[in-house]
């Protein structure tokens, strides 16, 4: 039982009290209750939804006030999430030592394999994967870092007073998705969200685009560490490039860093650009690589790959791949012999694309406003990316304090996606969570963290998290939470509305889910309470009513 | 070859043989007592996302530019060393980790269309997925799924609530709209727990959602509701393969098995619908042996024993594949393809006349590649799923379906009975 401070007292009889017609009562003030409304909404939609006294709290204090500091994150004292997250040491550990520790093991254990398995010919491809578990102790398992990860990302959602900075941590690692299965990402994530995305979602959009794009991580997930310029346009042999074996390494191009650079990242699928501008794009970018890790002992590959200035998982421009010829990107020409300067101009001059100011204004409106944001909007928000250089703090305000952000048809316009929707229920019972079992939580219900395959991310869209296994799936999470059976999340029972007495229906509705519910579900809600098995157990009850409510159609909706 | 890829090999050709010799012959005899037939038609549609590289599927080992477009990931003629390509028609091979798949060719129960796609020319997963789910190539406007609305074509006095499953964590977009289709991850999961008495919780969120405005939240809440009461009721997950069927583990593995379920439970299933990535092989894609392989032998086993496990069924079962576009006809610098036009489909069971390749070939000569680069599309997309819904699901007009494209009977590829 993880519920707290629960009264066991027996009780039968609920009633069920009249409609009421706001939560404080009759006497409220009309401008009052409006604060209230615009509180709740911006609880909604930049932070993961209120706890028990958050509405009050931002009301009385003023929404517009409680946004503005929510745009200076650094401004806000966060010592209880520090203190939680410390428990988790590989969120403090420096990218030579995550591969130190998860991936010099595995080329370890697979060296070994092949010695074992050159001396013994049996065994096969599962016998391989059984053996080369053995051989990795449980403590070098890269999982480890993926399940630390996704502990982090609920805790500081559930418990971070940088809200606003979460939810935009949210957007922009979807906006720059990478999957956490694809090769050495299994340990690159961990560098990719802490020291390229979180430092930069508040400064110039360029900055953020250009440290994703020599991030060790990216460059691994959409291949562009793989791509070389064709011969033709390789550098000259000289000097300590001579030796290089021809047969090893990458020998041609890849395009795919290049295409969803343009599309996903920057301009956008109708941002005008075309076959030919990414191909060129991709030579531009040939040579931008990692170095990569090694097995201890093992003497680094000489020739063209030698690079003993780079440490194992970082960025390296592997000049000798680079192509040398001049190539045409969106009109603009870029070398010969441009080396990697031409590319970072190149991103730079993607940027500040009106095309990208579009693309991004808009994809920012869909996740605060609506799913159909107001195109006036957008072109207002796509107008302060431009005038202010890509300043995502100034992009960010010119929505969230704009006249349509507090349109009161747009409140409640948006469907939670899982991960919203477990930490909005958690949050509104005043919980708090280790993340683990509440992670495996949001990815039953379709969202796992840091695996989403395809490079476009999770859909922002409302209707693309509502289907019947998953809406069944939110049904069961919400009964499991409030009935204290989600491991390592604990709800606190003082959150809860006690089911006893007339009107506790609708005041719980109110309090949990910021909604009346009508006279027909409140009536609904009261036969089932008055169940044989609940009538005598006022815990149950009450467990079962939070449960009710944070699975109504309400609750779904942010 | 490895001492395992070998013994992989052996077996999985041996089950696909005993099934082979027996499987198809009965399809047939059913197919021909089509009259006294009781159970429902079912299509079943595999997507595999990510573009998988249907010319090292099916492979045209008898042409000379595929082996000079792929100097390192090819897949060698039949009759080489190694792990040939496997004939299908002196011209076509089928992928060796596929070996599965090929009984069912020769008995005819199993057919190709190669250089098959959409004409659309974009190279953008998203887009071209969203393209040939929506049925409408070009136009990105369109709100619901061609299954959909096939499925909305053929209108039934008392539709099951299990008229269309995807076995998928989200609705996909080809049975999006207002067809009543419901998508679950798996048939065990759905399910309401906790909450004391089930029946009682279940029935006051029903009757909450009921309560809620008009929209997708009540709309999915009441097919969940009522495809939770029809699940029940018969209990589909507790149904064993049958005659012998093993499938692999895996995703797909998993959701063929809940499909054929599903269909052996008699609830009222007409289209089924899952999919699988692993398929955007940029880089390493490796040749008979590799990446791709082991993601084909997923699939074709996979296939294989749904097909093993419906038996006789499969008369009144069609199975088709269809993956966003192909890729690249030359190998990339990193031994791997990038996007891609023109793809090969796989069709299975009732209605098929299999046992051939159809569909114009284009030929990989350097001046016939589409952009100077992939395989044109000879045969659209939307040809082949006119033929199946309309023979298959007896869908009439077809210009609901697949609206603004003209489907010409006359240039249908001719694959269903």
């Amino acid at each position: 039982m993880q519920t707290m401070g629960m009264p066991r007292s027996a009780v039968a009889g609920l009633v069920v009290a009249g409609v009421l017609a706001a939560a404080a009562g009759a006497d409220d003030a009309p401008i009052r209750r409006n604060e209230r409304e615009r509180a709740r909404h911006a609880l909604n939609r930049l932070a993961f939804g209120p706890r028990p006294d958050d509405v009050e709290r931002v009301a009385a204090m003023g929404t517009a006030n409680w946004i503005e500091r929510q745009l200076h994150p650094n401004g806000i004292a966060d010592a209880a999430v520090d203190a939680q997250l410390s428990d988790l040491s590989t969120l403090r550990m420096s990218s030579a030592e995550l591969v130190a520790r998860f991936e010099t093991p595995i080329l370890q254990a697979r060296r070994q394999l092949r010695a074992e398995r050159t001396a013994d010919a049996g065994g096969g491809e599962t016998a391989d994967a059984e053996r080369l578990r053995d051989l990795l102790p449980p403590e070098n398992r890269p999982r480890r870092i993926l399940e630390e990860m996704t502990q982090a990302r609920l805790i500081r959602a559930v418990s971070s007073e940088r809200q606003l900075n979460e939810v935009m941590v949210d957007f922009w690692m979807n906006h720059f998705n990478v999957d956490a299965r694809k090769g050495l990402d299994r340990i690159f994530i961990a560098t990719f969200e802490r020291d390229t995305v979180r430092p930069r979602i508040w400064g110039r959009f360029e900055d953020l685009l250009l440290a994703t794009a020599k991030s060790p991580a990216m460059l691994v997930y959409l291949d562009n560490a793989r791509s070389a310029a064709d011969a033709e346009h390789r550098p000259p042999p000289f000097g300590r490039f001579r030796a290089a074996s021809p047969a090893k390494g990458p020998t041609g191009l890849n395009e795919n860093y290049a295409r969803e650079l343009l599309e996903l990242h920057t301009l956008g699928v109708d941002g005008g650009y075309t076959q030919q501008d990414v191909t060129e794009l991709a030579r531009v970018l040939t040579g931008w690589s990692i170095a990569l890790p090694r097995a201890a002992g093992r003497p680094g590959p000489g020739g063209r790959f030698a690079a003993p200035e780079a440490e194992p998982g970082s960025f390296l421009f592997r000049e000798r791949l680079h192509d040398v010829g001049t190539k045409t990107v969106l009109g603009h020409r870029f070398g010969p012999n441009g080396g990697m300067e031409e590319g970072e101009a190149a991103i730079r001059l993607l940027a500040r694309h009106p095309a990208t100011a579009r693309h991004l204004a808009d994809e920012l409106c869909r996740r605060l406003v609506a799913d159909e944001p107001p195109p006036a909007l957008v072109d207002r928000v796509a107008a302060r990316f431009l005038a202010t250089g890509g300043d995502l703090t100034e992009t960010v305000r010119a929505i969230v304090t704009s006249p349509e952000f507090f349109d009161p048809p747009s409140y409640r316009a948006k469907i939670k996606s899982p991960f919203e929707y477990a930490v909005s229920a958690v949050r509104a019972v005043g919980g708090s969570t280790d993340g683990r079992a509440l992670g495996r939580e949001v990815a039953e219900m379709g969202e796992p963290l840091y695996l989403c395959q395809p490079p476009t991310g999770y859909s922002d869209a409302s209707g693309a998290w509502i289907n019947s296994g998953a809406l069944v799936a939110r049904l069961n999470f919400a009964l499991a939470l409030t009935s204290g059976r989600i491991p390592g999340t604990v709800v606190d029972g003082r959150a809860l509305p006690l089911a006893r007495g007339a009107g506790s229906i609708e005041a719980g509705a109110v309090r949990l889910v910021g909604a009346s519910v009508s006279a027909e579900t409140a009536k609904t809600i009261a036969r089932r309470l008055d169940g044989p098995e609940n009538a005598s157990d006022v815990a149950a009850a009450t467990e079962l009513l939070a449960g009710l409510l944070l699975g109504s159609p309400d609750f779904q909706r942010r | 070859m490895s001492g395992c890829d070998r013994r992989l090999f052996l077996k999985s050709t041996g089950i696909a043989l005993v099934a082979g010799g027996f499987l198809p012959k009965v399809f047939v005899r059913m197919a021909s007592a089509a009259e006294t037939r009781t159970s429902r038609r079912v299509l079943v549609v595999i997507f595999q996302r990510g573009a998988v590289d249907g010319l090292n599927v099916l492979v045209p080992y008898g042409e000379s530019d595929y082996y000079a477009a792929r100097p390192t990931i090819a897949v060698p003629r039949p009759g080489s060393s190694g792990r040939p390509a496997l004939d299908l028609d002196g011209f076509f091979g089928l992928h060796p980790s596929l070996a599965a798949l090929v009984p069912y060719f020769h008995d005819g129960s199993a057919a190709f269309v190669h250089a098959v796609g959409s004409p659309d020319a974009t190279r953008s997963h998203f887009d071209a997925q969203d393209f040939m789910e929506s049925g409408t190539p070009g136009t990105r406007t369109t709100r619901d799924g061609f299954l959909a609305r096939a499925l909305a074509a053929t209108p039934e006095a008392k539709p099951s609530p299990l008229r269309a499953v995807a076995i998928s964590p989200a609705m996909p977009r080809i049975l999006a709209g207002s067809s009543g289709a419901v998508a679950m991850r798996t048939l065990e999961g759905f399910g309401l727990r906790g909450g004391g008495d089930r029946e009682g919780t279940a029935g006051t969120f029903e009757a909450m959602y009921d309560d809620a405005v008009a929209g997708t939240l009540r709309a999915t809440a009441r097919e969940s509701f009522d495809a939770l009461r029809v699940l029940k009721s018969s209990d589909p997950s507790g149904l064993p393969p049958e005659n012998g069927a093993v499938y692999p583990r895996g995703p797909l593995g998993a959701a063929l098995r809940q499909i054929a379920q599903l269909i052996r439970a008699g609830v009222g299933l007409e289209v089924a619908f899952t999919d699988v990535g692993g398929w955007d092989t940029h880089a390493g894609e490796g040749g008979s042996d590799g990446q791709l392989a082991n993601r084909l032998r997923d699939f074709g086993d996979a296939i294989a024993a749904f097909a093993r496990d419906l038996g006789s069924r499969m008369a009144d079962v069609t199975l088709v594949t269809l993956s966003e576009f192909g890729r690249t006809a030359r190998e990339n610098g990193n031994r791997g393809t990038d996007h891609g036009h023109a793809n090969v489909m796989l069709l299975l069971g009732g209605g098929v006349r299999g046992g051939r390749v159809y569909g114009r070939w284009p030929g990989l000569a350097p001046d016939r590649l589409y952009e100077g680069r992939d395989l044109a599309v000879t045969t659209d997309f939307r040809d082949v799923f006119a033929e199946v819904l309309a023979s298959r699901m007896g869908v009439a007009d077809l210009s609901a379906v697949f609206p603004g494209y003209p489907c010409d009977p006359r240039r249908r590829p001719g694959i269903l009975v």
